[in-house]
């Protein structure tokens, strides 16, 4: 017995509605079943390198994403990034850095559903987000580019800012807090409804 | 709508709008602008509470946060207890009534909304007087970020209470101006009704926001009702100004008895007239002023009674041209009166010595002791204080190089002094960070004649002491927890030495205020008892909250479904159509068992592991915590953390392991299985994942950062479907096709990747029940799917869900230990019976060593063996302590150990219980005894496993 295409079901898939529902200056959408790897490597070494020939960019440093192509590698740690791309693209790439990686000593690991990514966009943006997130997300502190894996409210996220006026964020969240920090951003819009 | 105790053309109050509201059950009016107190005090009630301790009438002694008195208790609206009527804003159709020291809460729920924001800057200025606002408009044309957070629903400060000049005109013109140019200027941010209540490392201070208190019935919904900030900044100027402090003399406590300064606010803030005929005591300057702007708005001062022998000239003369007489050198000693005071008994005062009293007929006692500088936020940033002797006052001396004080909380009381203080602090403030700007000149203000200094008194001689006074004349020092100077007293002669001490002795400043009017006096009659000097005995030390902030404010919107994260797995939803009811695990909810219509949990459970063991069952295992270890040195990573071999594991098979601490004591426990040569995949308990991923972390970064392993968290990746039962073979084989189900083809402790479903999964033979048992794997994407085509295909064979509960039983009668419930970081592998999961051959991992101490290898160590009650239906509660005899003895009873876990079983057909028994391997057999609700229920020790023992169920 098979099932002929099999559904997916994204984390936020009952929460469309509702995320559609946002006010005026705030809109909110789930970017589902991102291809989303994770990237072990020591920064500057012979794999890193190889990586970075594969990947067609230099791995971005502390607080900061670089995007190539439709990949962008997110900074996650020291040794760590993580490398999101369109859906479907898991196989093809963790084949490419795995032969790119060679010898040399760098892990790739497939975790795409490990993480869903809501992409915010609006005037409203910083506004709400201040109301969890600690982080200065001032453009003149962190401008596009930044890549902070930090808290909001109570879930940890990694937030990406992707313009200039900090208006366009992806937010990335264990899919297990997805409908958490969604009931979250919902709460928060209630005043500028 | 004047009344006799409104002032003309005087207040910043709406006087063309009434507000209707009720105090002790009488309604009054009052008018937008006011607070309760002046609203109160426009209405001539000045009795408005009782004290706490001898239930004494108590007036409005001030006309802000430093209100000792006037406590009040919301009714309506909304129930709140415990507020300052001098800092409740009017609102119509409040209904208020004084409070005796304590409210009560609400009993209903509290339906506003309360939330947070983070906000940062690169100054914030608490206070937006003339000190506070000279800072921010300085900072702000620089081009800084800068915060202006005001206790008060407009900015002005002290400038709403006075007459004074600013630029040659009146000073708010100038706080006009002033809020127009922060207003145009996008870093600027200015809080009103924000009080900065705490302050914190890094420059994060917290200020509490009234957002909509003062609407009333007409607050929106939608908007929160109070906001705390979380502002983080740079750099941090105080000026939060200063409280006035009375001085301590007999019956000091009555209605009518007013800080003078508080008089001049209600007057030139509120249009309010606190009395018609006054006597002013003071021992310094600047009760002038407030007895020369009552005197003009009617007030007839009956006598201004000035401690100090030199009063100046100026002041004597606009004194004379008002007809107010000064007397000099005198003092107030007592008054008369029970519910207002009616009189003020004025002494001589020359050296110490009172002379002959006189009395003098009054409605209102303005009482000026000096000023406090406001330095408990500065304080609490570790800022030092030092005490000037010219004002009788702390001050600020010493703070950390990003927080300074400004105005009147450094300590500077004139208007032109504090204008400067501001510009300067806020330069000062940004130099500090490397930012540069045009200089703003502080504005003009009218030039002062010279002063005379303040005569430091803190309390009057009661001529009680000298035997001539009405029995029961008191000498309040805090009046709201009605502790007086005879409490001090008593303190420093029961030896008493540290003014903490005596404050955790008399109560004094332990009140809401925080003892704004008594502290500073309390150290100096401390100090006169003692015969020390009260620079050397210093205050008390200042501690968040500055002013009380409700639980409610501080939970914000972590409350209800947001409370706190609810973590679900991708079958979640599934679960919650199918009326599974949940059980918290960690942040985790878990299915914990799916009642039928009209089941109750024993028989849904029991009917869970039935299926499970007859046919076939499944549950949500997603939570498994599961870590991803991957490099050449995985295997030499893995023989370290765990107890037994892992390096020899071949790629396609599962091994169970045990992780021990440092301690040997058993701290987690899953399956590893190996993915690839230099790959394997290891599992942990639902609530372990983040601390396992740590622990593991913390031995390769710290210890042995040579190895060439990397560590991935892929729990949230995987949803992980354990199918369980006699049947859960056949099962398997439908939404399998390509897998051979075949016992030898597919053993236990193996593992096969697939398709399942459709969907490419990993399936591996691994059994917590004992039974035949797989769990399958996919991307949790496709969980639902997955999961439901393993509904439909298991519907021929009766495929059961089960939850938690389900599986504790099952893993209970195999004696599967969960680590955490049957272990509680005492417990080592040997104790819960896995010697064999010891590894003897490896020659070091963590833990090891201690298996070797001597506590150890005790023989009477705890260990893990079964009960079953002698009566098998007796369900012995988890946590119920273990005895050797049936007669409970007389305590201290000797306790052999506790029941862990218990269940009624469907296979065993009746209860049992894992329980951890000292030398309890060697007890198998004998009949112990559990404490139940008074008796002694006899249990007999067994062998932990109790069915199939033989382990022939789990290849089907």
């Amino acid at each position: 017995m098979t099932v002929e295409t099999p559904a997916r079901f994204s984390p936020l898939a009952e929460w469309q509605d509702r995320l559609a529902q946002s006010p005026a200056g705030f809109q909110v959408r789930e970017l589902p079943c991102l291809t989303q790897l994770t990237l072990r490597v020591q920064p500057g070494g012979a794999a890193a390198k190889a990586v970075e020939s594969c990947l067609g960019v230099t791995l971005p440093g502390p607080l900061r994403a670089e995007l190539s192509g439709d990949v962008e590698v997110l900074w996650m740690g020291p040794d760590e990034w993580l490398l999101v791309a369109p859906d479907g693209r898991q196989d093809d790439l963790l084949a490419r850095l795995r032969s790119a990686i060679g010898d040399e000593f760098a892990t790739v690991t497939d975790v795409s559903a490990q993480r869903t990514t809501l992409a915010l966009s609006g005037d409203l943006v910083r506004t709400v987000l201040a109301q969890g997130c600690a982080i200065d997300l001032d453009p003149r502190v962190t401008p596009a580019g930044s890549c902070l894996t930090t808290l909001l409210a109570q879930a940890p996220v990694t937030l990406v800012v992707h313009d200039g006026a900090a208006s366009g964020v992806r937010l990335l969240v264990r899919s297990s807090f997805a409908s958490y920090l969604a009931a979250w951003l919902v709460d928060a819009c209630t005043e500028y409804r | 709508m004047n009344t006799p105790f409104r002032a003309p053309g005087h207040g910043r109050v709406d006087r063309d709008t009434a507000l209707s509201f009720t105090f002790d059950g009488t309604a009054y009016t009052g008018h937008p602008g006011d607070t309760l107190a002046s609203a109160l005090l426009a209405n001539s009630v000045h009795h408005v509470a009782d004290g706490i301790k001898y239930g004494r009438p108590r007036g409005i002694l001030a006309a802000g946060a430093e209100e000792p008195n006037a406590l009040v208790q919301i009714e309506a609206p909304f129930p709140e207890p415990m507020l300052t009527a001098t800092t409740l804003e009017l609102y119509d159709g409040l209904v208020a009534r004084g409070l005796s020291g304590q409210g009560k809460l609400a009993a209903e729920p509290d339906t506003a909304r309360y939330d947070t924001m983070h906000a940062h800057c690169d100054l914030l200025v608490v206070g937006a007087g003339p000190a506070g606002l000279a800072a921010a408009l300085a900072a702000a044309r620089t081009g800084a970020r800068v915060v202006l957070v005001d206790e008060l629903p407009e900015p002005g400060g002290s400038l709403l209470g006075s007459q004074e000049l600013i630029d040659g005109a009146p000073a708010l013109t100038w706080v006009d101006e002033v809020l127009t140019e922060l207003a145009d200027n996008p870093d600027v941010q200015v809080l009103s009704r924000t009080t900065a209540f705490g302050h914190y490392d890094d420059g994060l201070v917290l200020a509490l926001e009234k957002r909509t208190d003062h609407l009333g019935a007409a607050a929106p919904a939608h908007v929160s009702r109070q906001r705390i900030w979380r502002i983080r900044s740079r750099q941090i100027v105080y000026a939060t100004g200063a409280y006035e402090r009375p001085v301590a003399f007999d019956n000091n406590d009555r209605p009518g008895i007013m800080l003078a300064g508080s008089a001049r606010t209600y007057l030139n803030r509120f249009g309010v007239l606190p009395g018609s005929r006054a006597v002013v005591f003071t021992t310094n300057d600047s009760a002038y002023p407030a007895a020369l702007e009552l005197a003009d708005a009617g007030v007839r001062i009956a006598a201004v009674v000035d401690v100090r022998e030199e009063v100046p000239e100026h002041w004597r003369t606009a004194c004379a041209e008002r007809g107010i007489g000064i007397r000099a050198g005198h003092v107030v000693t007592g008054t008369s009166g029970i519910e207002h005071v009616t009189r003020a008994h004025v002494a001589p005062f020359d050296q110490g010595n009172l002379g002959e009293r006189q009395g003098v007929d009054c409605d209102l006692l303005l009482v000026s002791g000096g000023w406090n500088p406001a330095v408990a936020l500065f304080s609490q940033a570790r800022g030092t204080l030092r005490y000037d002797a010219g004002i009788g006052a702390f001050v600020p001396a010493d703070g950390p190089g990003n927080v300074r004080t400004a105005g009147a909380a450094g300590g500077t009381f004139t208007l032109s002094g504090c204008l400067t203080d501001g510009v300067d602090a806020a330069r000062q403030a940004l130099s500090a960070i490397g930012r540069t700007g045009p200089e703003t000149a502080p504005p003009a203000t009218a030039p002062l004649p010279g002063g005379a200094p303040t005569r430091v008194l803190w309390r009057v001689p009661s001529p009680q002491d000298a035997d001539d006074s009405p029995e029961g004349a008191v000498q309040f020092v805090d009046l709201q927890r009605d502790a007086t100077v005879s409490d001090v007293l008593r303190a420093t002669g029961a030896g008493l030495r540290s003014v903490e001490h005596v404050k955790r002795y008399t109560t004094i400043g332990t009140a809401h205020d925080q003892g704004r009017t008594s502290g500073v006096m309390t150290s100096g009659i401390v100090a006169e008892a003692l015969g020390v000097d009260v620079a050397d005995l210093g205050t008390t030390r200042f501690r968040p909250p500055a002013v009380p902030v409700s639980f409610a404010a501080l939970a914000g919107r972590n409350r209800g479904e947001l409370f706190d994260p609810v973590r679900v797995t991708a079958i979640h939803p599934w679960h919650v159509e199918h009326g599974a009811l949940f059980e918290n695990v960690g942040q985790w909810k878990r299915p914990w068992y799916y009642p039928r219509a009209g089941e109750t949990m024993e028989e849904a459970v029991l009917r869970e592991c039935r299926a499970a063991r007859t046919g076939v069952a499944m549950m949500d295992g997603s939570t498994l915590g599961k870590i991803n270890v991957q490099g050449p040195d995985s295997g030499v990573l893995l023989d370290r953390l765990y107890t037994n071999l892992m390096s020899t594991l071949k790629v396609g098979r599962v091994r169970y392991g045990v992780m021990c601490g440092a301690d040997g004591m058993a701290i987690d426990d899953g399956t590893v299985i190996r993915v690839a040569e230099q790959e394997f995949l290891l599992t942990t308990t639902t609530g372990n994942a983040a601390k396992v991923l740590e622990w593991m972390e913390e031995w390769l970064q710290t210890e042995w950062p040579d190895l060439r392993v990397h560590l991935t968290s892929v729990t949230e990746h995987w949803v992980t479907i354990p199918l369980v039962g006699p049947r859960s073979r056949d099962v398997l084989a439908l939404v399998a096709p390509d897998l051979d189900v075949d016992n030898d083809a597919f053993p236990f402790m193996s593992w096969q990747d697939t398709s399942v479903a459709g969907v490419a999964a990993r399936v591996c033979r691994i059994s917590f029940s004992g039974e035949l048992a797989y769990e399958i794997n996919v991307p949790a994407w496709y969980g639902i799917t997955v999961w439901e085509a393993l509904c439909a295909a298991g519907s021929g064979f009766g495929l059961t869900t089960y939850g938690t509960e389900t599986m504790h039983v099952l893993r209970a009668e195999k004696a599967y230990p969960i680590i955490g419930q049957d272990t509680d970081g005492t417990v080592t592998p040997q104790d819960l019976g896995m010697s064999w999961v010891v590894s003897k051959k490896k020659p070091d991992f963590v833990g090891k060593r201690s298996f070797s101490r001597a506590e150890n290898r005790r023989e009477d160590r705890k260990q893990l063996v079964g009960l079953l009650p002698a009566d098998e239906r007796v369900l012995l509660p988890e946590g119920a302590q273990i005895i050797a005899t049936s007669d409970i003895p007389e305590p201290p009873v000797p306790m052999l150990g506790h029941v862990t876990s218990s269940y009624r079983s469907d296979a065993l057909r009746r209860t049992f219980a894992l329980a951890l028994v000292r030398s309890g391997t060697r007890r198998i057999g004998e009949t112990l005894y559990v404490p139940l609700d008074g008796r002694a229920v006899p249990v007999t020790v067994t062998d932990p496993v109790l069915f199939d023992k033989e382990g022939a169920r789990r290849d089907g």
